[in-house]
Order: structure tokens, then C-alpha cells, then sequence
């Protein structure tokens, strides 16, 4: 369970932008790769403890999840994979390993007052 | 009428800070000719038996060093020490994962110009270690035979953040009943093609291939 120290350091990375731009952040909004090792649910009751007494307190956590993709070497594209636990192209069922989506863990916007 | 929520773009790493304290280790290890490759695994795998094994094997032909991570006490340390290589504990408290930093700032008294090769045993744990770059070269996931054949199932992450992957204990693998087949399959299930090496730390089956391996590894990185 990583997930506090995870909410810990998007509050300081979101925090850090906010204040370059002088903003009021009301919302924190995030993608989230299948493959980051990081539980959505668990992120988000962590970001609500860690956010008390923050410039952020009452800002809420956005979650884009993003599902894994891979580059199938035989047709040629980036494909969905079939599930987690079978890393075939969903198109032509090839074998595929080089992932090309799926790893973010990525702030990508503040929503701002 | 509703108020429309304003939105200003971002876009940066969440774990930025360890991605530039990783990017800088990697750096340093690269300018200091040291080749670093981290180990992970769940509690019980074996990862403490194997390095002693790759330090005692490897010390006798070069200089190793090891950073062992657990939650509590110095008991790894201990044994590892017993190769005759220096190691240091790095104790992370209630933390489940090393991070860049740790790793950083376990370095600070050593020279990493002495080295040839740094071990880094992650905190024994399947998930967490996943999201973090320790600016390694090379990161093993071990899973030993009496763990079943499903670990790479349950965890597709790890495997998957790894470059390596070790099966452990193999002398007992007759006893616990091992399914070598559907354990190679699952790993390339969720990795495909991902390389595999068989090790036995007590017998020693398997070390010979898996030095040598680490040894062309260790030359690919040197040379460029």
C-alpha cells in the first residue's frame, strides 16, 4: 500500500503548479495507467486524508483511467491487449510486449476556481 | 445556469522527483563504470540466498557491492556481509518500497568508482516496488517454485516493470510439485518473451548461466 506516499507527492506536484500560477485549485485531475501498480480507490480515500490541512483541503481527485496498449509487430498498430494477464493484441491475437499506454501516473490538469 | 469548472493543462510525472533523483543515480553509475541491478520478489523468495550466492560468486572475479532494503532490522545485512562484499541496510521504517532517494543517500559513504557491480534487494513485496525507478540497469522479479506458477497472474505489474525474470529454489522443485511448463507460461503470458533463468542458490544449478548473462549485460552498458 504506496498509495499515501503517492497522494503525498501529487499534493506537492499540484501544489507547486497552483502556486506558479496563482490559482485556487478546486480539483486535481490525473491519469492513471493499468500497469502504474497504483489502486484507484486506494489513491483516492488517501488523497482525501493527505489533502486536510493542505492549501488543497477540499479539492477533489479526478482519475482518468487509461487501459494498457501495445505495438503489435504483426499488424502492425497499437492495439488494446486482451486482459491484464494475457499481453495478446486484441485484433490478431499475436503475442506483445512492448507497451506503449498503460504506465501513466501523471497529473495533467488543475481545475481551477 | 451551472458554473463551468475552469481547467488549466499540466501534464507532469506524479512521481517526478524520484524520476529526476533516478535519472541523476543513473548518471552517476554510468560515469562511474558500475553496472546495477535491483531485485524484487515477494517476502520468502529467496532474494537474500541468491545475492549472497551472485556476491560470493562475482566477488571472487570483481568488486561488488550490495543495498538491501527491509522494513525492520539488519538481519540481511548480516548475512550478506558474509560474502566478504560491503553491504549496507537500508531500514525503510513502515515504507513498503526504496525509492530513489533512499538509495541515494545510502550511497553517500561509498565510492562508486570502486565498483563494477551494485546490488539493489528491494523490500520483499510484489506491488509497490513497481512504480519506482532506483536508476538501476536491470531489475529482477524472482518467484521461487514453492509460490506456485500463477505469481506473474496475480501480479502482471511487476512483471512487467522488470526486465528479468529468476525462478528461485529449483532443487525443490520436484518435492513441491513445480509445473516448470505453466510457470514459463504465465510469465509469458503477461511478459512475452521475457527471459527466464532457473536458479538454484543451494545446488548452484543455473548461477553459471545467469553470470554469464550479467556479465554481457554489464559489457553492452560499459562499452557504450
Amino acid at each position: 500500500m504506496h498509495e499515501l506516499s503517492i497522494a503525498m507527492s501529487l499534493i506537492d506536484a499540484a501544489q507547486e503548479e497552483a502556486a506558479k500560477r496563482n490559482v485556487k485549485v478546486t480539483g486535481v485531475c490525473i491519469k492513471l495507467g493499468a500497469l502504474s501498480g497504483v489502486v484507484k480507490e486506494a489513491l483516492l480515500a488517501s488523497y482525501e486524508m493527505a489533502v486536510c490541512e493542505t492549501p488543497l483541503e477540499g479539492s477533489r481527485l479526478l482519475v482518468e483511467e487509461v487501459p494498457v496498449m501495445v505495438r503489435c509487430a504483426a499488424c502492425q498498430g497499437d492495439r488494446p491487449i486482451r486482459s491484464l494477464q494475457f499481453f495478446c493484441c486484441d485484433e490478431c491475437g499475436a503475442p506483445a510486449s512492448e507497451i506503449v499506454q498503460g504506465k501513466e501516473l501523471e497529473l495533467v490538469a488543475l481545475e481551477i476556481e | 445556469m451551472e458554473h463551468e469548472p475552469r481547467l488549466v493543462e499540466v501534464r507532469r510525472n506524479i512521481l517526478k522527483q524520484n524520476d529526476v533523483t533516478a535519472r541523476a543515480l543513473r548518471e552517476r553509475f554510468r560515469e562511474a563504470g558500475v553496472f546495477v541491478v535491483s531485485l524484487v520478489s515477494s517476502p520468502g523468495s529467496g532474494k537474500t540466498a541468491f545475492l549472497e550466492k551472485l556476491l560470493t560468486l562475482l566477488g571472487a572475479e570483481c568488486k561488488v557491492a550490495a543495498l538491501v532494503g527491509d522494513l525492520a532490522t539488519e538481519n540481511d545485512a548480516q548475512r550478506l556481509a558474509r560474502s566478504g562484499a560491503p553491504v549496507k541496510q537500508i531500514v525503510t521504517g513502515t515504507v513498503c518500497h526504496l525509492d530513489a532517494a533512499m538509495v541515494e543517500s545510502a550511497l553517500q559513504e561509498w565510492n562508486l568508482k570502486d565498483l563494477d557491480f551494485l546490488f539493489i534487494e528491494n523490500v520483499g513485496n510484489l506491488v509497490c516496488p513497481s512504480s519506482y525507478d532506483l536508476g538501476e540497469d536491470l531489475r529482477l522479479v524472482l518467484s521461487s517454485v514453492t509460490e506456485g506458477e500463477d505469481k506473474p497472474l496475480k501480479y502482471p505489474t511487476i512483471f512487467n516493470s522488470a526486465d528479468v525474470a529468476v525462478i528461485t529454489k529449483m532443487d525443490i522443485a520436484e518435492a513441491v510439485e513445480f509445473d516448470e511448463t505453466a510457470a514459463v507460461g504465465n510469465i509469458h503470458a503477461v511478459r512475452p518473451g521475457m527471459e527466464i533463468f532457473e536458479v538454484s542458490a543451494k545446488s548452484g544449478r543455473g548461477m553459471d548461466a545467469f553470470l554469464d548473462y550479467l556479465r554481457g549485460r554489464a559489457l553492452n552498458v560499459r562499452a557504450v
